[in-house]
């Protein structure tokens, strides 16, 4: 089977949707890039290259460059889905949802609801997440627990290529507004991706390594530094079963509490701030669902409650790394009563 | 004549696998085995399995203790006669050398990588081992099944041959247009594939759906059918299990698999969560759950089976054999009934549905006497 | 443009059922049978249905939290709409919106909006999709003086200039942003400027007659149908009603209410206007008004009526699949 990069991954399953189905549109800032210049069209595709190359095939009618304009964006996007389209919104950093916000969260979130049920609206907001580039506290930030807390969003937070495509292309058939987070480090990783189109379900995570003694949760690029702390540990004797969610909204709790019910002991790994993060939901999921199997205290590993530093020997200390995480295991799976 | 000094090692199960861990010694130095003793099981990212004995033998060394991880090829433990001095087991311990993969090894480090067969109008993938000049041997796996299927059996199968596990339409990575989804469709596209491979005379093994397939392939095609190893083959009787059928259709989810899958074997155990993970994805393929609900319709409406081949089965002149797992809980075991007296009949204890799978050695064994 | 006896027979009715709906509204708030807030359209009828009578259900409109006078005008069921504000089961949203998020999609209605400037992006994706799939639909978004300074205004006004779509930005000024006046808070000298310096066609024109903003927006249409791009119009118009109801309206001048009843009243214009020039006459007018009574006094005792929300549907809608 081949094997791509998750920005190939992305832009295959852009790619079969476009195709497929005349309705999806790509839309947002520099989506090919070069509008109004003498160099002409497809001058970027997309800050990272994701959307490179659409506008030859499908043009600007549905690769469509849009203004800095955050607001207008996302408003229109939701505004094209609740009329017909399935757009695929670009919010080139997440941090950016600051200035559209309440397109995304009071319009699009809510539609389907406060209409009483009629609404659809089949919206797919790609946004990139991560630190790790210094590019400091207004482009480095993961703020998928913020979608993940409003109701009428489905947030999805891919980690491989192959969850990557399958992912996409599900939320673009998805008939609901989805925030699908890109972390702006991982474009590059590759593993195996079949050439044809697929979707995996939300709401189903992926056990990325099976152990009995430790359970760890860990979200986008959290899972490779947790797979790097797992294969240390298993050498120490600690097996760790390692979730990657896929998706924050809808969570699958099942598969989470399952797992800790067997481990009685859990670490969740997430590159967010920690107050009111996917890291604190889980716990108090685990605390609330699962007491009785604990047999010691959730730990989590996260980002500090500060914004992210420029600095690049600050911002290595920001982002969890694998030897943060093994310390974590190591302290719940010694920890006795 | 002393026995030679022989080498167990690291197999290859599957087109993925690159390593595999040593579970469990189940023969310790100094014990003599017979053929399809197991010796030892080995676990895989995806599956585990014990290896059998091939020929008898005396287990004189382990070299690879419980819980290493190794290559595929490495060496895992020596066998000769007990009389064989320990000066001779360390000079072969100390000159032994990894053999290279595969004749065809790839730079991805792949040893075999299927081949994309272009045959009726579809991409039909096709993965083939061995060559030589003996009769080929045709592998067709069953409903919703792929050429992993047979990742216990074609190595053991391929000496002075070439082994080739086809992989129907709609199933694996193949195109997913069934047509009509019967088994005349199904019968033109394994004719059109061996046209491109170039397969006059064959020896077919086919299981379950397969299994009628390889039939229905004889009955047309008579003169080029060699033999014939029907493993818990379909089209023999009605009965199947309708519940399985629907929830192997169905299932999209995990949970749902893996209660599907284990409906298959006769020890759950088998059913590995990567295994699962596998069916999920070919069934998350576009056009995968609609082929699957096509065959089924066509195959097996209502919680019955409608295609029957006995009469066709009963006018082959090739030999036939059956291999069934007595706790099959697919397809009856005694549907074997239905087979000609002329066949010869294998039914296997402790197995399910998938007796390649579940007694590999075993099956692997029955199928060479059969090729010869 | 002459009107047909057809067309101003139906403007006529639309704009009294707007009144009547909203007199009654006030009436059944005061009594406490509707709960929430209700932000009252009285005296800006022919804003609503000057405009909305160009447009077909499959055009679309988006509006603002004084959005029942849009909805009627563009054609939702008024009895659904009471049980809507009645928040009953048969609600046009299931009683889980409300007054502020009254909307029909069926009808081409993408809501009355809780946020001052949430509508006019969300009409840039409509005419995105018009555009897209080249529909010929026309998109329009009503917003107020006080959505005029809204950013997101801004931007929905650039991009469908910038992508050339057929939208048309109403701006209804009935010269208050909830308790501050218009001629505070906006900050240029009137809005239709304004969205010219956008690069939009842009007109100012008198609310209080019909007519006239019944051409500007003929034109409007026209022109974004035709695939001439956006456009923009500043009605200027009056509210009857405070900021919402039971609004003590502390910031109106002496009589403020009653000097606009007596001269900016959009009805009494029409009445005057069509009956003077002999199009319609009193009877045919009075006929209507009787009509139209009949058919809210039915709404709001459907209303009171029906059953309020199962509990169940709580939970559902939120999303399409779980």
């Amino acid at each position: 089977m081949p094997v791509k990069t998750i920005r190939q991954a992305l832009q295959e399953a852009l790619v079969h949707e476009m195709r497929r189905d005349p309705r999806v549109v790509v839309i947002g800032e520099d989506v090919s890039g070069g509008a109004g210049t003498e160099g002409g069209r497809d001058a970027a595709g997309g800050v990272l290259g994701v959307t490179k190359g659409l506008i030859k095939e499908f043009g600007e009618s549905r690769v469509i460059d849009t203004p800095i304009t955050e607001s207008a964006i996302m408003g229109a996007a939701a505004g094209a889905a609740v009329t017909g389209l399935r757009p695929v919104a670009e919010l080139m950093f997440s941090d950016f949802l600051g200035v559209c916000f309440d397109q995304i969260f009071n319009q699009a979130a809510k539609f389907r609801y406060m209409f009483g049920g009629k609404a659809r609206t089949p919206l797919v907001i790609r946004t990139m997440i991560g630190a790790g580039r210094s590019a400091a506290a207004q482009h480095s930030q993961s703020p998928y627990h913020i979608f993940t807390s409003v109701p009428g969003l489905k947030v999805v937070v891919p980690s491989n290529a192959y969850d990557a495509k399958g992912l996409l292309i599900q939320a673009i058939r998805d008939d609901d507004p989805v925030v699908f987070c890109e972390h702006k480090l991982m474009y590059d990783l590759r593993t195996e991706v079949p050439d044809e189109a697929y979707t995996i379900p939300f709401g189903e995570a992926n056990v990325v390594r099976d152990g009995d003694d430790v359970t760890v949760v860990a979200l986008a690029r959290m899972v490779h530094y947790t797979m790097e702390a797992a294969e240390k540990l298993a050498a120490e004797g600690i097996e760790c079963e390692v979730i990657d969610p896929r998706t924050t909204s809808p969570l699958d709790e099942d598969t989470i509490l399952e797992s800790v019910e067997r481990t009685g002991r859990l670490v969740v790994v997430d590159e967010a701030t920690p107050r009111c993060s996917m890291a604190t939901d889980i716990a108090a999921l685990v605390a609330d669902k699962a007491f009785a199997s604990l047999k010691a205290p959730v730990r989590r590993v996260t980002a500090p409650h500060t914004p992210v530093p420029f600095a690049p020997s600050l911002e290595k200390l920001y982002i969890p790394d694998a030897e943060r995480i093994a310390a974590a295991v190591r302290e719940v799976h010694g920890y006795a009563r | 004549m002393s026995a030679p000094i022989t080498a167990i090692t690291m197999p290859k199960w599957g087109l993925t696998m690159t390593e595999g861990k040593v579970v469990q010694w189940l023969k310790q130095p100094g014990v003599s085995f017979a053929p399809g003793d197991e010796l030892l099981e080995i676990e895989t990212s995806k599956i585990t399995n014990v290896v059998e004995a091939d020929a008898a033998g005396t287990m004189m060394r382990i070299v690879a203790p419980e819980g290493t991880t190794l290559p595929i090829g490495a060496l895992l433990a020596v066998i000769a006669a007990p009389e064989t001095p320990a000066a001779d087991i360390d000079a072969f311990v100390a000159q032994f050398v990894v053999a290279e993969p595969s004749d065809t090894a790839t730079e991805d480090a792949t040893p075999t990588a299927p081949r994309e067969v272009q045959a009726l109008g579809r991409m039909m993938r096709c993965l083939e081992m061995g060559s030589g000049d003996n009769v080929p041997v045709l592998l067709l796996h069953g409903f919703g099944g792929d050429l992993n299927t047979w990742m216990f059996n074609q190595p053991a199968l391929c000496d002075g041959r070439r082994t080739l596990a086809l992989e129907l339409p709609g199933h694996g990575l193949s195109s997913k247009d069934v047509g009509a989804g019967d088994s005349v469709f199904f019968t033109d596209a394994i004719e059109a594939a061996l046209g491109v491979l170039d397969v006059q005379r064959v020896h077919v093994v086919g299981h379950s759906m397969g299994g009628a397939l390889a039939v229905s392939l004889a009955a047309r095609r008579p003169e080029r059918i060699v033999t014939l190893s029907l493993l818990a083959p379909a089209g023999l009787g009605t009965e199947i299990s309708g519940n399985f059928i629907d929830a192997f259709v169905r299932a999209s989810r995990r949970r749902e698999a893996a209660e599907a899958l284990q409906y298959l074997v006769h020890d759950p155990s088998l059913i590995s969560r990567a295994m699962v993970e596998e069916f999920l994805r070919y069934k998350r393929l576009d056009g995968a759950g609609q082929a699957l609900e096509t065959v089924s319709r066509v195959w097996f409406p209502d919680g019955r089976q409608a295609v029957n081949l006995v009469a066709e089965l009963r006018a082959l002149t090739a030999p036939v054999q059956v291999i069934w797992g007595r706790d099959d809980r697919i397809i009856p075991a005694a549907q074997a009934d239905a087979a000609p007296s002329t066949a010869q009949m294998h039914l296997l204890n402790g197995v399910g549905h998938l007796p390649h799978m579940e007694k590999a050695g075993e099956v692997n064994r029955l199928i060479r006497a059969m090729i010869g | 443009m002459q009107l047909s006896h057809e067309s101003l027979i139906k403007a006529y009715r639309d704009m009294t059922t707007i009144r009547r709906f909203e007199e009654r509204v006030q009436e059944e708030f005061s009594k406490g049978s509707i709960p929430g807030f209700v932000h009252l359209y009285a005296g800006q009828e022919a804003s609503a249905v000057g405009v909305c009578s160009h447009l077909g259900p499959r055009d679309h409109i988006a509006s603002t939290h004084r959005g029942h006078g849009h909805s009627i005008a563009k054609g939702c069921d008024v009895s659904g709409m009471m049980m809507e504000l009645f928040a009953k089961q048969g609600g046009l949203c299931g009683g889980k919106g409300g007054s502020m998020h009254i909307a029909d999609l069926d009808q081409g209605m993408l809501g009355a909006n809780g946020i001052v400037g949430g509508g006019p992006p969300v009409v840039v994706g409509a005419a995105l999709t018009a555009k897209t799939l080249n529909t010929g639909n026309v998109a329009v978004s009503f917003t107020g003086d006080g959505g005029s300074n809204q950013g997101t205004t801004f931007e929905a006004m650039n991009m469908a200039v910038v992508l050339q779509l057929p939208a048309i930005f109403v701006f209804e000024n009935n010269g208050y942003g909830e308790y501050t006046g218009a001629s505070y808070a906006v900050g240029s000298r009137d809005i239709a400027g304004r969205a010219a310096g956008f690069g939009l066609p842009a007109v100012k024109v008198n609310g209080d007659d019909f007519f006239e903003v019944h051409e500007a927006a003929r034109e409007a249409v026209e022109r974004a149908r035709g695939g001439g791009g956006p456009g923009a119009i500043e009605v200027d118009t009056c509210r009857f009603y405070g900021h919402h109801s039971g609004d003590a309206q502390l910031y109106r001048g002496k009589d403020e209410v009653k000097r606009l009843r007596d001269d900016r009243d959009c009805l009494k214009h029409f009445r005057r206007r069509v009956t003077e020039a002999g199009l319609l006459d009193t009877a045919e007018l009075d006929a209507v008004d009787d009509e139209v009574s009949g058919l809210i006094e039915q709404a709001v005792a459907t209303a009171r009526a029906a059953a309020p929300p199962d509990a169940a549907a709580l939970l559902s809608d939120v999303y399409v699949s779980y």
